[in-house]
């Protein structure tokens, strides 16, 4: 069984998985990190998106083994403590959520919207979006959380 | 999905020994059609061969008239590449309408044209452009590569290198996308370049990419929206599915190309 090494939110992890378990089983099953969500489990909804060295994927779609060495980052290692991240925060004073299925996808997808784009426009954020499907609010109050955020970053 | 004997390939003769030396192996790049495939049991390989590592597979350049990009380069690169957009803006227009941003953070250009997908954006680019194909063997230009549904000139075991894109003096891709997948729909690049006037369409044929001569012929001669007006493209061939039917791929391979010339730069 193929032994996988990663840094999880700053954490050096390893574990020994099959082949062909996804970054996901390993995040949700191995570490005990249920932060990350699996909604549709065929790459459309982006509620199990993670940064990898930087960059969001959809860790429904990767294998754990692809992601030897990487630098992950999942919601669980945003916040500072009891200190949510700015983006977090602007989901939360917007009311960027109604059920929260989504919302650890929508975060970190938007994170790397805002590493890419500090100051998206109201388009632009609904066409990062695409692949993040939130089947509560309309989208309406994430654009404006993720606006609200990207601000509060520095954007 | 089946389990499976994973290996990260050291290099381009290390991937092809281990593709040989498998039972019934597979390469994987960014997986994202691969993935989806091995969770619907669809495909069960006995080894996949991780080439998304090699640095010799990846990277954009300028290459004399043309933008060489790496196999394993993936869409987001090519999407956000100065050299690409500064060159051919038409490509970095299309690897920005791929999937969506997470598919482009992952997927790759080698995997797009090797699987072949008849509603895969690149293929429209590679036949519009006059492209060539590079593998670990040959050269192999885009008019001898795409066979048909998900099939490829590739031989067993051959390896896509990278891709020359030769710059063509305008090009334009427009995409009608399926709102929930975001494959195309109906997707016509059109090119005006060193190999004359090219309409490419995805999508729509029932074979995968094809170019319509009846519209590059009119191109060829007045190069304006005007002068496909009257193409009527037949639904003969064309897909029909529940997303659409073959009359209506039809009519949008028309507005699609008109446009594309409209917006040719």
């Amino acid at each position: 069984m193929p032994t996988v090494s990663m840094k999880v939110n700053g954490v050096d992890v390893s574990g020994d998985v099959e082949a062909r378990t996804l970054l996901v089983q390993f995040l949700r099953e191995t570490l005990d990190m249920t932060g990350t969500h699996v909604g549709c489990d065929t790459s459309q909804c982006g509620a199990c998106c993670v940064l990898m060295n930087g960059d969001s994927v959809k860790s429904c779609s990767v294998l754990a083994v692809q992601a030897e060495g990487a630098e992950i980052t999942t919601i669980e290692g945003l916040a500072n403590g009891d200190e949510l991240h700015p983006m977090q925060d602007a989901f939360r004073q917007n009311h960027g959520l109604q059920c929260g299925f989504c919302t650890p996808g929508m975060v970190i997808s938007a994170i790397d919207l805002v590493s890419k784009n500090p100051k998206p426009t109201e388009k632009e954020v609904r066409e990062w979006l695409e692949g993040n499907l939130c089947r509560c609010t309309g989208y309406h109050n994430i654009v404006k959380a993720i606006q609200a955020g990207a601000q509060a970053m520095g954007g | 999905m089946y389990d499976f004997e994973y290996h990260r390939a050291a290099s381009l003769d290390d991937a092809a020994g281990k593709l040989k030396s498998a039972d019934d192996g597979t390469l994987v790049a960014g997986g994202m059609t691969l993935i989806p495939t091995l969770k619907l049991r669809l495909a069960s390989p006995s080894d996949l061969i991780d080439i998304s590592g090699l640095a010799e597979l990846s990277g954009i350049k300028a290459e004399g008239d043309a933008v060489v990009v790496g196999a394993a380069t993936i869409h987001a690169a090519v999407a956000a590449s100065s050299d690409v957009r500064a060159k051919i803006p038409a490509l970095a227009d299309l690897a920005e309408l791929i999937g969506d941003a997470q598919v482009r953070n992952r997927g790759t250009l080698g995997g797009s044209i090797a699987n072949n997908d008849p509603t895969a954006d690149y293929p429209a680019a590679l036949l519009a452009l006059g492209a060539t194909i590079r593998t670990d063997h040959r050269e192999i230009a885009a008019d001898d590569y795409f066979e048909g549904l998900f099939e490829t000139a590739l031989d067993a075991g051959e390896i896509i290198t990278q891709v020359a894109f030769p710059v063509p003096e305008k090009a334009s891709y427009q995409k009608f996308p399926n709102p929930a997948s975001r494959y195309a729909l109906v997707g016509v690049f059109v090119a005006k370049g060193p190999s004359g006037v090219r309409v490419a369409v995805t999508g729509a044929g029932l074979d995968g990419v094809f170019r319509v001569t009846e519209m590059e012929t009119a191109l060829a001669e007045n190069f304006s929206p005007d002068a496909i007006k009257d193409v009527s493209v037949s639904a003969d061939g064309l897909n029909a599915d529940i997303h659409a039917g073959a009359d209506y791929r039809a009519h949008l391979i028309g507005v699609l190309a008109r446009r594309a010339v409209a917006d040719c730069t």
